[in-house]
Formats: structure tokens, C-alpha cells, sequence
């Protein structure tokens, strides 16, 4: 079987991240963020899968080319010269995805949550239409468009952000779809909700399956962050050997076996730590994500942030309210960063007192 | 023989000194250690012909200012005696009403002085200067010299370069007059009181020769305005310039400045107050006074420049300070290990738990600090590089009606909770946070 990530563009929300890396090679829980999709992808059987991707797609593919080799799996590039939408990337991977005739997979790059892709498979190849959308249940989705189905899960329209309550599910941005739908895709920029999804809802060719578990969008800092706390509870229950068990722990929390950790730290709940990463005495972490290479010296206070790679965090520095570091930067000791977006290579020497980006 | 007076103010003077004068009249709030106005007797106690020293002020007698009295009477084995205004006379009213105590003895002279400045003292270069300028009845005043911008918020006099007379001089002018400022430190002769006479019989009569007659402040005289700018120009009045260290206290932040201003005093002053290392004591970089009954923790490391009185200090303890070593540390105080202080005063029975860090601030008497709470405030020195530059006390809030950023100041009793972020705030006694505080005043 084959499958489609909409890996897309600049990835410009994650930035300051996203300036070092392509967004699906920078770290979600400890592992690159394409890289979940991918091995839940080849644990169904999935043997090829394209990346549509209209930017960095050399970086992304020589990446990948480890992977391909431990999970026995085919990736391949998909470049849009131009970008093409949601749909358009159907159309340019038409000749890979129509090889074998079976249902194949799209997904958006940005999803993190329990992947049903059995589930999918075996719901699509139960009402043998055109395609299956997984609709999964938000606390506001007016923020969204939504989904109206009936009880068999056939698709009757779909409301963008509604204005009164029409229905609580929204489009998971995950698809399977028989090869016949390629036949309604052109190659040219196109919106796959809006172009393609109506005019198969209309003839009864798109059905809904319910996603059961957290979902999240994690493509940008703050979801980034909402998104890494359900998957650590999610890990609690599937496999909680995986969380940190160390002194100091509190909750559900993500170390790489080479970080180190020191005296007197309170780490938790909700932290992912990367590897090579070393925290000194007395530092208390909650909510937050540190990349590789970082080294956070001692008494220091960190909330809600995720700090990039290679950053040295000085003593007694409080960061909260949504800090995002790039790569490789520098906060002196005794600072308080409130909601700052740095850019990579800085050296930050003065406080932060109101959100504000740091070039 | 001469004397010393010291005027204190009252509780409605010293208002931009809340919260902290909320609890103790602000001439007694402890600055390097000790309270403000024993500085200024400490530094009579060195003209051997000071005899006895008068507390003029507003305050009622209050536990605080009895025991300081007893206390520095015995330490400094001079007399000392608090006199209270029965309503508020004023900077000369005061020294009128109670002119009969003052020439008790009859005293030559005597030095007066105002309760709320911190000052390297030239006590004896001032006498020997007002002994030799004139030999007539003069007074003297004491001058520092400020930026021409900030002159403008204190009083101005020009003088006569030969003669050292002060030719003119006005309060807080709207204009520039001079850089030269009034320190609020004079030397006066008996006679001023014929001068102060003068003007308290004018007032008075003012009320009943179709003068306002609900004149709240009839008794009031104040010696700058009144009695010194009328005596400019008379061949009465002479001014001392110094350029040792003098500053004003009149908000928190000043009480910081001048913290740091008498700490580097004692290099020279009390070399004694500063601590050493040894061996067996805990490791002090920089300059640091123990006081001889305090009980520090052996492990403790210190590198802070402070006083620290009966401070229980656990293992561990970092109470650094790099460059800037500026922090008082009272008496029974908890330092938790991991704590930061710096360019900040911790008062009396205060506790800070582990790994908080305390920058610009003043923690109450009392108050505590949870762990890895940051209490910080927002410093207003003067700046370092105009060495007559002279700190601000700004207004509380800016044209925007915005809290101007300022030293924090927890209030007696305020408790703080861990992991939270206190800046730029005020919290008065007794308050319990439960979240994090920035930019406000709590009431």
C-alpha cells in the first residue's frame, strides 16, 4: 500500500525552529515529527510512501534515507515546483499512488495523535466508496470547518467555521481514498476541502470515521506544547515504560537515556528531554520541550516553552508563557523571558518582559 | 560645647517611603545594617564637642523609637533625647518651639540636620570651616553639587567663590539657578532663633490682620524657604561644599542606593564590619559583615557585600553577587540553598526558599518566598557615569497612568508562593499571593 504526507512549505509558524530544520525532521516527544506518521504508516503495511514537500526537499530526502533502510520502506520525494494546495499533490504523485490500485493514504504532516490506520482501511474497504475522511471531536469548532454526517458516517456537507452549533467534528487531516478519486484532482493549485470534498459529498462518494483518542495539530508552538502533553498521557497508558522514572519526576515525562539530569531538579509533568541534553542542580521544568545539545544551568524555572538545540540556558533564568528558542541561543544568567520567540545564534543579556519576537 | 538636632519628620511625611514606613517611621528603616538616622549620630559621636543630640519629629512615641533611643544612647554613651512636635511646625517651627531644650547648656552652636539623607559626614572639616569663615554670628550650610537638570528638584544657591557666602538661594526653582545643592546639614548659632523668632510672631499676627484665617499651617515655618532664602545675600548665612558621597532617601529604590553608598563607607569607616575568610568559616568573596553574635552555616558561600545579623544560612546556601555586591541581609533571616540575591535588602525574620531569586528588591520584614519564585524590581541609580548625578524619585506613575517600573517591595508578612514572578510591584503587609504579580500595586 502506498501513502501521501502533505509535508508542504516554509513551516513558517514553528519558526524560529523551523529556520534550522524542516519542519517534519524537528523533534515531537524525542522523535522527528514525520517520522510517527511514518513508522504507524509501515506497521500496516505500507511500503511507499511519498512526501509532497515544496521546500527543502534535498535536506528532507537525505534525512530520510536512514530511516527508509531500518523500517524496509520506500520513500520518495514529491517536489512541488510550485506549491499546489491539498490536492494538487494527489496529482503529482498520480503515476506512484495509482501503481497498485488499492486504497492509499494522505496525511497531513502537522497530526500527532493515536493512528487508527487500521481501523481506516478496514472502515474504507467496508463501504467501498471513493474515500474516508477521520473526523475527530474538538471543544470549539467554530475555530474550524466542520463535518456533517449521517449515522453510517456518509458525508452531507461540510460548514466552515459555523457560526451557530451544526455538529462538534472536525476534519482530522487524515484521508484514505480509492485511486478512482485521482480522476477528480488536476494538476494545478487546488484545495482539496474545497474543491474536491463537496463534490463527493454531493454524490455520496465520502464517508466519516470517528477517531477515538487525543489529536492534535502540532504546527504551531503553543498546540506544539498542548499536543506533547496529551501524547505523554497517552504513552502513561499504552507503554509507561518508555516515561522517566528518576529522581525528581513529577508526572509524565519524556528523557533520552544520554541527558543528564542533576540534584534537587523537579522535572515535570508534561517534559520531553532530548538527548545530550544536561540540566544542573536545583532546575524545575513543567510543560515544556528541550532539543538536543542543550544545557540548562542550575536554579533555573522553565514553563511552557521549547527550547532548540545547542541553547545554553543560563543560572537562575525563568522562562514561561510560550518561549520558543532556535538554535544555538544564548540566555545569561538572573533573565526572565516571557513569551520570546528567538532567533537562532542569539545571545540574549536582557530580560524579556512582554511576548515579542528576538531577531 | 555644641549639640546635634535631627529632624525626624512624622507619619505624614515620608509617604513615598510606604509600605515600608507603614511599619517603622522611615528615619529608623535599616540602611547598611543599621537604621538611617544612627548613621548621622554615629557620625556626631566623632566631634568630640557634641554633647548631646535632640530628635525633633511628629512621631508618637512608638516601641520602635524608644528602644532605638536606649539602644544607641549606651552604644554610642551620648545623650540622646526624642522631642515631639505637637503638630507639624515645619523644618524651623520645630527647632523654635523647642529652642529652650536646644540652648540647654548653652551650646555655641549646633549642627541640624535632616532625617532622611545618607551622607559621608564631614563633621570636622564642617566645624573647622565655620569657625574660621567668619568671626561675627554666622550659620553654615552644607552643598553638593548636582546636574544642572536635576538641581532643579532641590534647593539651589550660588555662592561667593572668595568669601564662600551664599549670595541667593531658592527651593526647587522652575529655572536654573545653581548646581550647587543643599544637603540639608547646617550649623547654626543661637542666634537664628531671633531670625525664626521673626517670622513665627509675623505668622501669627498674619492670622488676625486679614490674613487667611483658616490657615491650617500657621505654625508651620519652614527654615528654607523662610528663614534661610530671606538670610542669603546678608553676609549671614556661608555655604560648605563636600563632594563625599550624599544622597536623598525618600522612595525604596533610594534606600537601596544609599544600602550600597554606606556599605563601601565601611572600607574605610568600620573596615572592622567586614568579614574574612578562614578555615573554619563559611567561604566570603568580596566584602561581607557578619555581625560578631551571627550564626552562619560553615558551608554556606557567600560573595555579597552585606550585614548579616543572626542570618541562619543553610548548606549550599549561593547568595551571589558578581559585579554589583549590594545586599542586607537582617537578623533571623532563612537563605534556603540555591537562593540569588542581589542589589536588594532582606529584612528581619524573612525566608527565602530554595533556588528563588530576589533582584532590586526589598522583602518585608517577616515575608517569605517560595521556591524558584523570582522577585524582581526595576533599579533607578543614578547614572554611574556623571559622578554628580543624583538618584530620581520619580512620581508612582508615568503621564499613561502606568505603575513606573521600580524596585519591588514586599510589605511585613507577605507571603509568596513557589515557581511564580513577581516585578515592578508593591504588596502591602499581609497579603497572600496565589499567582504572579507584575507591574501593580496590591493593596
Amino acid at each position: 500500500m502506498k501513502a501521501l504526507i502533505l509535508v508542504g512549505g516554509y513551516g513558517t509558524r514553528l519558526r524560529p525552529l523551523t529556520l534550522s530544520a524542516p519542519k517534519p525532521l524537528v523533534e515531537f516527544c524525542n522523535k522527528p515529527m514525520l517520522l510517527h506518521q511514518v513508522e504507524a504508516l509501515a506497521q500496516v503495511g505500507v511500503k511507499e510512501i511519498v512526501l509532497a514537500v515544496s521546500y527543502r526537499a534535498e535536506q528532507l530526502e537525505k534525512e530520510l534515507k536512514a530511516h527508509e533502510k531500518k523500517l524496509g520502506i520506500k520513500i520518495t520525494m514529491s517536489h512541488e515546483e510550485e506549491p499546489l494546495g491539498t490536492a494538487g499533490p494527489l496529482a503529482l504523485a498520480k503515476g506512484i499512488l495509482s501503481a497498485d490500485n488499492e486504497p492509499f493514504f494522505v496525511l497531513n504532516s502537522d497530526i500527532s495523535c493515536e493512528f487508527p490506520f487500521q481501523e481506516m482501511l478496514d472502515f474504507h474497504k467496508n463501504h467501498g466508496k471513493e474515500g474516508t475522511i477521520v473526523v475527530t471531536k474538538v471543544e470549539e469548532p467554530s475555530k474550524y470547518g466542520v463535518v456533517v454526517y449521517d449515522d453510517t458516517g456518509r458525508i452531507e456537507r461540510f460548514v466552515e467555521k459555523p457560526s451557530v452549533f451544526v455538529s462538534n467534528k472536525i476534519n482530522a487531516g487524515m484521508y484514505i481514498f480509492s485511486p478512482a478519486i485521482l480522476d477528480r484532482i488536476e494538476l494545478r493549485p487546488t484545495s482539496i476541502e474545497k474543491e474536491v470534498f463537496p463534490f463527493m459529498a454531493n454524490s455520496g462518494q465520502l464517508y466519516a470515521m470517528e477517531l477515538s483518542g487525543f489529536w492534535m495539530d502540532v504546527g504551531q508552538p503553543k498546540d506544539f506544547l498542548t499536543g506533547m502533553c496529551m501524547y505523554l498521557t497517552n504513552q502513561k497508558q499504552r507503554s509507561p515504560e518508555r516515561l522517566y522514572n528518576g529522581q525528581g519526576v513529577h508526572g509524565n515525562v519524556l528523557v533520552d537515556p544520554s541527558a543528564k539530569i542533576g540534584k534537587n531538579c523537579r522535572i515535570g509533568p508534561n517534559v520531553v528531554i532530548g538527548p545530550d541534553v544536561v540540566v544542573e542542580d536545583g532546575v524545575c521544568i513543567k510543560r515544556s520541550t528541550i532539543l538536543r545539545g542543550t544545557t540548562i544551568k542550575s536554579h533555573s524555572w522553565i514553563e511552557s516553552s521549547i527550547i532548540g538545540w545547542r541553547c545554553q540556558i543560563g543560572q537562575w533564568v525563568r522562562m514561561e508563557n510560550v518561549c520558543v528558542l532556535g538554535e544555538d541561543v544564548i540566555v545569561k544568567d538572573e533573565l526572565y523571558i516571557n513569551g520570546g520567540r528567538i532567533l537562532p545564534h542569539k545571545s540574549i543579556g536582557t530580560s524579556v518582559t512582554e511576548p515579542q519576537i528576538i531577531m | 560645647m555644641l549639640k546635634a538636632v535631627i529632624l525626624i519628620g512624622g507619619p505624614q511625611k515620608g509617604t513615598r517611603f510606604r509600605p515600608l514606613s507603614l511599619e517603622l517611621p522611615k528615619p529608623l528603616f535599616p540602611v547598611a545594617g543599621f537604621p538611617i538616622i544612627y548613621h548621622h549620630i554615629e557620625a556626631c559621636v566623632k566631634l568630640p564637642e557634641v554633647k548631646e543630640i535632640l530628635l525633633i519629629g511628629a512621631y508618637q512615641p512608638s516601641e520602635a523609637l524608644n528602644r532605638f533611643i536606649a539602644t544607641t544612647q549606651r552604644e554610642l554613651n551620648i545623650n540622646l533625647r526624642y522631642l515631639q512636635e505637637y503638630t507639624t511646625l515645619g523644618t524651623a517651627g520645630g527647632l523654635y518651639h523647642f529652642r529652650d531644650q536646644i540652648l540647654a547648656g548653652k551650646p555655641s552652636g549646633f549642627f541640624v540636620f535632616n532625617g532622611d539623607i545618607c551622607c559621608d559626614f564631614p563633621m570636622v572639616d564642617m566645624w573647622n570651616f565655620h569657625q574660621q569663615v567668619q568671626t561675627g554670628d554666622h550659620f553654615t550650610m552644607l552643598a553638593a553639587e548636582a546636574t544642572r537638570k536635576q538641581s532643579l528638584q532641590y534647593g539651589c544657591l550660588a555662592e561667593n567663590e572668595e568669601t564662600h557666602e551664599v549670595l541667593h538661594y531658592v527651593e526647587k526653582p522652575q529655572t536654573f539657578v545653581s548646581s550647587s545643592i543643599n544637603c540639608g546639614v547646617y550649623i547654626f548659632t543661637p542666634e537664628i532663633f531671633s531670625h525664626i523668632g521673626a517670622v513665627f510672631l509675623k505668622n501669627q499676627a498674619d492670622v488676625f490682620n486679614g490674613g487667611d484665617n483658616i490657615n491650617p499651617v500657621r505654625d508651620c515655618i519652614r527654615l528654607e524657604q523662610d528663614i534661610l532664602s530671606p538670610l542669603a545675600g546678608a553676609k549671614k548665612l556661608y555655604v560648605f561644599k563636600t563632594t563625599r558621597f550624599w544622597s536623598q532617601i525618600k522612595s525604596a529604590g533610594s534606600a537601596i542606593y544609599a544600602n550600597r553608598l554606606y556599605l563601601s563607607l565601611y572600607n574605610s569607616t568600620h573596615p572592622e564590619r567586614l568579614a574574612h575568610n578562614n578555615d573554619n568559616g563559611p567561604k566570603i568573596i568580596g566584602d561581607v559583615f557578619i555581625h560578631p553574635s551571627a550564626r552562619v552555616d560553615p558551608s554556606a558561600t557567600w560573595s555579597i557585600k552585606l550585614p548579616v545579623f543572626y542570618a541562619v544560612v543553610s548548606r549550599c546556601a549561593t547568595v551571589l553577587l558578581r559585579s554589583c555586591p549590594n545586599v542586607t541581609i537582617g537578623a533571623g533571616v532563612t537563605v534556603g540553598p540555591g537562593v540569588r540575591v542581589r542589589e536588594s535588602l532582606v529584612l528581619e525574620g524573612a525566608t527565602l526558599q530554595d533556588h528563588c531569586c530576589i533582584l532590586h528588591s526589598i522583602i518585608g520584614w517577616n515575608s517569605s518566598v517560595g521556591a524558584w519564585t523570582r522577585v524582581e524590581g526595576t533599579a533607578n541609580d543614578p547614572n554611574p557615569n556623571d559622578k554628580h548625578a543624583k538618584i530620581d524619585s520619580s512620581t508612582l506613575f508615568n503621564e499613561e497612568g502606568k505603575l513606573n517600573p521600580s524596585i519591588t517591595i514586599l510589605g511585613r508578612n507577605v507571603v509568596i508562593p513557589p515557581e511564580v514572578m513577581v516585578l515592578n510591584a508593591i504588596l502591602l503587609p499581609d497579603k497572600e499571593l496565589s499567582s504572579s504579580f507584575k507591574n501593580q500595586i496590591l493593596l
